[in-house]
């Protein structure tokens, strides 16, 4: 982990947009390029003849997914998003933030660690967010059948539930439950042929992670969930006064964490660094906000699999409760050994 | 670490760019500017022609042969522009980028993708397509022989032979590569903060790391028996002259500064090397005794371009900024 001066103002914005296959990402983009919204972005698309509008600034992409040598198991990067990135920089200035389009079968993975792992890279941008459009329709089904499909979810900051015209009301609050029970962190929007509000999808800051302090699902503080085994559904509705379904999915879950008080650097670094190290292939995202004693400042970092960044960022308000929030979004994660871990950093 | 005492800072005088020099060269006796914005501009500030390139595009990649200019752009357009402004274009790849360049007598190589192209001097256009994307082109001095750098290693291929290119194997990314003046190695820099080499006659490997990181920029002694490397806070020098190249030997450091170098250009006649730092700072460094000279006071950016003329008496420098400047060694 490292921790440097925020100089995040002047660096590109990137958005990661993913879908499963269908799911309406090629809509989006198409507004994205031609509503008049005031601002100009270049994207990285994976292939040319989808998008519909005439743009210098569109780029092919080729998906080429490579190892690190790094010794570090899951560290795949994109190597032609770091081309293309230091090919567009030539441009800087004549555009305000940067689109990239995976295919709907990418792993959301090596698109947000190209992020980490390129020193030029990072220099020139920073990750605004993941928004992963899904099919209100068939994304119950791609969730049991396509490991891809779970991922983007759990990857997202924010989810563009689409084509919500073509579902009744109850299966519209099925998918959602679903997705909650994956990701309770991400941005929901509904959307019918992906008519979300732009400004809901572009230049979010969600790798900020400002919300995360403010989020806290209120169906994880509820016992009675249903439980979605794959082989016997007994799913059923149990009809809570705000009418959300809960979901616990046996394969993915989001452990959150909080600590009133300061957290001992010391401890905490070690803490976090070992965790994603032993765990880093389990664990798609995390996230979080640390009050660090004698600390002014609030630390955030975030991380994707065994990559972690983080740096100070603004002071903490005067009336502003010192606490510290981690959430992790992953598979076979011990929200216990988790907990325990982190209140044992407690300064 | 001190900085250097002499200086030739008076010498320097200022070339307009305005937009970030992505690569400089001499056209004869005039000074040229590659810009992102897609202009060349050639000749000394007050005389300068401004010449479109690339109209809307940006300039990626420059190479240099003879008293020509060779660019690639981002619309996809390999340009030849000579002294008097005059442009050609090469190649057209419409909607693709001209990821890597490479020119020499008469002969210009180009990349879009894993498609990469050889034109030699008579036009006939040779095409291959890599394993993956093409990052780094340079010619073999001997014969019309390629080195391509791609994901995995590097290829050498023949374009006008039907044999199958060499495959040169190494795991990882390989950007930029380049061959020794003696044709006997072939060198790429890798994403990993590395490089790597091979020895042509065996494809025998060598590692070169240890770089804080990326190399970007390479350059040999006129003799051929020194490499130096951009990528750490010092121009790294790796020493070729043996047989076995540099395994088991160490670099030499020239110009340590804690400011990461950007840029070497090694003179064409004497063994010492021009420097440029991501400070924007420049200076000149004799290999024997690493004294140094100072061209270019720290400021405006980072230096992205450094380019001799043929004797060695003038040096451009460019930065990212924008600014540039051409330093005339006093007589």
């Amino acid at each position: 982990m490292t921790a440097t001066t925020d100089a995040s103002n002047e660096k590109i914005p990137v958005t990661v947009l993913t879908g499963y296959l269908g799911a309406g990402k090629t809509t989006l983009l198409n507004r994205i390029l031609s509503e008049p919204h005031g601002r100009k972005y270049a994207v990285i698309v994976n292939e040319f003849g989808e998008i519909g509008i005439d743009n210098e600034l569109v780029v092919g992409a080729d998906e080429e997914v490579f190892e690190m040598n790094n010794g570090c198991i899951c560290c795949t990067v994109r190597g032609d998003l770091i081309r293309i990135i230091e090919g567009l920089m030539k441009r800087k200035g004549k555009f305000d933030g940067i689109i990239v389009e995976t295919t709907g079968l990418a792993d959301p993975a090596p698109v947000a660690q190209t992020f980490f792992v390129d020193e030029d890279v990072r220099e020139a941008a920073r990750l605004d967010a993941v928004v992963t459009v899904a099919d209100a329709k068939w994304l119950s089904q791609r969730l049991r059948d396509a490991p891809e499909a779970k991922n983007q979810i759990a990857f997202a900051d924010v989810v563009i539930l689409n084509k919500t015209d073509l579902v009744s009301a109850a299966e519209l609050r099925e998918v959602e439950a679903r997705i909650r029970g994956i990701n309770p962190y991400a941005t929901l929007h509904r959307a019918e042929r992906c008519d979300v509000a732009i400004a809901e999808v572009l230049e979010r800051r969600a790798f900020d992670l400002d919300r995360i302090l403010e989020i806290e699902p209120a169906f994880l503080e509820i016992d009675d969930h249903d439980h979605d085994h794959d082989h016997h559904h007994h799913d059923h509705d149990h009809g809570h006064s705000h009418g959300l379904k809960h979901y616990h999915d046996e394969d993915m879950q989001s452990i959150s964490a909080r600590l009133a008080g300061d957290l001992d650097p010391d401890k905490f670094m070690p803490w976090i660094s070992r965790l994603t190290q032993e765990r880093g292939p389990d664990i798609l995202r995390c996230k979080g906000i640390v009050a660090f004693k004698g600390d002014p400042k609030r630390f955030v970092f975030q991380g994707v699999h065994m990559m972690l960044d983080g740096e100070p960022q603004r002071e903490w308000k005067a009336g502003e409760t010192r606490e510290s929030k981690v959430v992790f979004i992953g598979r076979n994660l011990d929200e216990a050994t988790i907990r325990a871990g982190l209140l044992a950093c407690a300064a | 670490m001190t900085e250097p005492t002499a200086s030739l800072t008076a010498h320097l005088r200022p070339l307009d760019a305005g937009e970030h020099v992505v690569g400089a060269a001499f056209l004869g006796d005039e000074p040229a500017l590659a810009l992102a914005n897609g202009e060349v501009r050639i000749g000394e500030a007050g005389g300068q022609k401004r010449v479109a390139a690339h109209p809307e595009g940006a300039i990626l990649t420059v190479a240099r042969d003879g008293g020509a200019l060779l660019t690639g752009g981002d619309d996809g357009r390999v340009a030849q522009i000579s002294a008097d402004g005059r442009v050609v274009t090469i190649a057209d790849e419409k909607g693709r980028w001209i990821d890597a360049l490479a020119a020499r007598g008469g002969a210009v190589a180009w990349s879009a993708g894993r498609q990469a192209h050889a034109r030699d001097a008579t036009g006939a256009v040779k095409s291959f397509v890599a394993p993956s994307t093409v990052r780094g082109l340079a010619f073999l001095p001997k014969g019309y022989r390629l080195a391509l750098a791609h994901y995995n290693g590097a290829s050498l291929w023949f374009p006008n032979a039907a044999a199958e290119p060499t495959a040169l194997e190494w795991k990882g990314s390989h950007l930029d590569v380049t061959a020794s003046p003696d044709g006997r190695f072939v060198v790429t820099s890798m994403q990993e903060n590395a490089l790597h080499g091979w020895r042509v006659a065996d494809s025998r490997n060598m590692r070169m790391t240890g770089y804080p990181g990326k190399t970007r920029a390479l350059a040999w002694s006129h003799d051929g028996h020194w490499l130096a490397t951009s990528g750490a806070d010092a121009c790294i020098v790796w020493p070729f002259k043996d047989k076995d190249g540099p395994m088991g030997k160490g670099p030499r450091e020239c110009g340590v500064r804690s400011a990461r170098v950007t840029q070497v250009a090694f003179h064409p006649r004497a063994l010492v090397v021009a420097i440029g730092y991501s400070d924007g700072m420049a200076l000149l460094c004799r290999l024997v005794d690493a004294a140094e000279i100072l061209v270019r006071q720290p400021g405006d950016g980072a230096v992205t371009a450094l380019a001799w003329d043929s004797t060695g008496a003038r040096l451009i420098v460019g930065l990212d900024s924008g600014a540039a400047a051409l330093l005339t060694l006093p007589a």
